[in-house]
């Protein structure tokens, strides 16, 4: 009990300790210190809960700008403003339908930066919609999905196709005629296998379309059950499931070993520059070996010095600029120009033309042709090709170089020719002549489903890529000969739904034809 | 110690599969097919058993000015009701391609969506449209003309008043 009896040392200590709160505050955030030896620069990172998913050391290959061009981290940049903005317009946006356009017009006009922010939402998210496409081209053209790297690809498909899902269920919540009727045509794509069940004559029996529309609409029509189940995909679902696969994602980077490298990144990245901080400058004058512990081959055996840099600072500066970037990349989008709001949606008038996001308007051209073939088929038929090449490409020249090598740039500028020839020649052919209904009123749908211009141009990349695999012997030749048909076809079907088709989506050459009514 | 095998099973012998790994398996198995089965339930809830949308049945009254074979489109609905010297008779107005409304010409229907064109009994001319526009029942009642944009009626079903 004396302990207790005040004094004034006791006091002195007090105020001493007070006064030290702050600095042993810090000390106890951040555990080890300052990072300036290897020692506190390994640990800045493993003691860290949210720098720990990186490794302690990085490869230079890794941190070449051309290696990635920084483009994965960037769609995770972009994810994050569109989290904390998004966070922020839930104050004021309300799911129902008059309401949910009132509070847009609200946030536009009445919320402070609330104009800005949902600007700042809006283009993130389609920075987000670029930079994964982006970053999935990178992948596909330095061959980083093979072995061990396979699943990791198949993720990645996911975290596409969650990312677009999230485009289509944002783009319904402002209510007004654009949101309206791009979702009634999504909602009736959902519906679409119908038309393969009809002129099989099953659908009373079997509707898978139906049961799809109705369980995302959660009616008939497009209304209020609509409208919240959107909202609750958008804000809950899509981005928890979202989250949960980036998070497999990164781990999987880190457990696959880091970025694809070629076998002999050493030879071609060379010695590092004499400023770089040095490698090893506390050089172990051991080397402990972990084989009974560590699966599989330990890869550092046998190699000269490790052409890796201390993370901290190489990679987390480089990722901090990438962050910054992109950040700065929407902030600016944002400022010059403002997020759509149309009149409140209307029921009975479509908006004509009635376009999707501009991402999804190949598809809508698609549709244009056959809405089953457009809107489900040939994606499908897209998703499980591309989901298919690591497993069936086992080659491993040119893993980890831009198009395996300066070999095949001839194989990409050739598959590029194709892939724009074939598009924008039988898009040609359907804009100037029609396609079969015109030319045989009478035809059965069956036809038209299984011939049309979208299934056509899948069947002639089909058809090229195939023809690569014989000529080249190889499975890489054909898997870059249809990835890059896909993207030039993407790229043409998405410039012409967006700049050249106009009312009743007829062919004009620019919105200044369109006709005034 | 009898080390003579005896050629009935005896409990010291190994059993086929040990019973622990086979309750283990049975568990997980059984576990898997209640999680199933609780998948399935889920999708029970998001699908609507009564659709909110309102009464597809309505009454029509056609105005006097109104020519034979020129539409009138009831105020909310989606359907174009005509009467001409046969009787009266309705097309619905939703494009069986993807669900936008068709807009009324004189010779027939357009949809500004992915421009399919219909011929004036709903029949596809051009476009995407996978099947002609649904003729609806038609009823004349003292009361009018009462329409169910529910049920189809095949082309060319007209009532006389």
């Amino acid at each position: 009990m004396s302990d207790l009896t005040p004094s004034p040392s006791g006091l002195r200590a007090f105020v001493g300790n007070l006064a030290a709160a702050p600095r042993r505050f810090l000390e106890s955030a951040f555990r080890t210190g300052m990072p300036r030896t290897d020692r506190t620069r390994s640990t800045f990172v493993f003691g860290n809960v949210f720098l720990h998913l990186h490794s302690v050391r990085t490869h230079r290959w890794s941190l070449r700008w051309s290696t990635t061009f920084g483009l994965g981290l960037a769609a995770a940049a972009a994810f994050l403003v569109t989290l904390v903005t998004g966070v922020l317009l839930m104050c004021y946006y309300k799911p129902y339908p008059e309401a949910a356009y009132q509070s847009m017009k609200d946030i536009h006009f009445v919320v402070p930066t609330g104009r800005f922010i949902r600007n700042l939402h809006r283009w993130a998210a389609n920075v987000m919609v670029v930079t994964v496409f982006l970053h999935m081209a990178r992948v596909f053209y330095t061959a980083a999905y093979r072995k061990p790297r396979e699943f990791n690809w198949l993720v990645g498909l996911g975290l596409l196709a969650i990312t677009l899902g999230l485009s289509f269920t944002g783009y319904l919540l402002p209510w007004d005629q654009l949101a309206y009727w791009a979702i009634t045509i999504g909602a009736n794509i959902a519906q679409s296998p119908r038309e393969l069940t009809d002129a099989l004559g099953v659908t009373g029996s079997f509707d898978p379309g139906g049961l799809q529309r109705q369980l995302l609409l959660g009616s008939d029509v497009v209304g209020e059950e609509a409208l919240i189940r959107f909202y609750v995909l958008h804000v809950m679902v899509l981005p928890l499931l979202l989250v949960i696969l980036l998070a497999v994602h990164f781990w999987r980077v880190r457990k696959d070993g880091g970025l694809a490298r070629p076998a002999d990144a050493d030879r071609r990245i060379g010695p590092p520059p004499p400023d770089t901080y040095p490698v090893f400058t506390e050089a172990p004058t051991r080397t402990y070996h972990l084989a009974a512990v560590v699966r599989g081959r330990t890869e550092m055996v046998g190699r000269g010095p490790e052409n890796t840099v201390p993370s901290m600072p190489h990679l987390f500066y480089a990722e901090l600029g990438v962050l910054m970037v992109t950040t700065l990349l929407c902030l600016a989008l944002a400022m010059v120009s403002d997020a759509p709001l149309k009149e409140l949606a209307n029921p009975m008038v479509p908006e004509n033309p009635a376009k999707a996001p501009w991402y999804f308007l190949g598809l809508q051209e698609l549709v244009s042709f056959s809405a089953f073939m457009g809107g489900i088929g040939i994606p499908m038929i897209a998703l499980i090709g591309l989901g298919l090449i690591p497993y069936v490409d086992t080659e491993d020249r040119g893993t980890g170089l831009w198009f395996s090598g300066s070999s095949g740039h001839g194989l990409v500028v050739q598959a590029t020719l194709v892939g724009l020839g074939a598009a924008i020649g039988i898009e040609a052919v359907a804009i100037r002549f029609g396609w079969l209904r015109e030319w045989f009123p009478d035809i059965p749908q069956l036809v038209i489903t299984f011939i049309n211009p979208g299934t056509s141009l899948a069947v002639i990349y089909g058809l090229f890529s195939i023809w690569l695999v014989l000529r080249h012997r190889s499975a890489r030749a054909g898997a870059v000969g249809l990835f890059t048909c896909f993207l030039c076809g993407f790229v043409v079907l998405t410039l012409i739904g967006t700049y050249f088709r106009g009312p009743n989506w007829a062919f004009y050459w620019s919105p200044s034809d369109w006709p005034r009514h | 110690m009898n080390t003579e095998r005896s050629s009935a099973p005896s409990r010291l012998d190994p059993e086929p599969m040990a019973r622990r790994d086979f309750l283990g398996l049975a568990s997980i198995w059984s576990a898997l097919g209640a999680l199933a089965f609780a998948a399935i339930g889920m999708i029970r809830l998001p699908k609507a058993a009564v659709l909110s949308s309102p009464s597809k049945k309505f009454r029509v009254k056609l105005p006097e000015s109104l020519v034979f074979g020129q539409a009138y489109v009831p105020p909310g609905r989606s359907v174009a009701v005509f009467r001409d010297a046969e009787g009266a008779y309705a097309i619905s107005l939703v494009c069986t391609h993807l669900g936008c409304i068709v807009k009324c010409g004189d010779d027939g229907f357009e949809c500004p969506c992915h421009g399919s064109r219909f011929s004036a009994d709903g029949g596809v001319l051009k476009g995407p449209a996978p099947k002609p526009l649904p003729w609806r029942q038609v009823a004349v009642t003292s009361a009018g003309i009462v329409v169910d944009d529910a049920v189809t009626v095949p082309a060319g079903t007209k009532v006389k008043a």
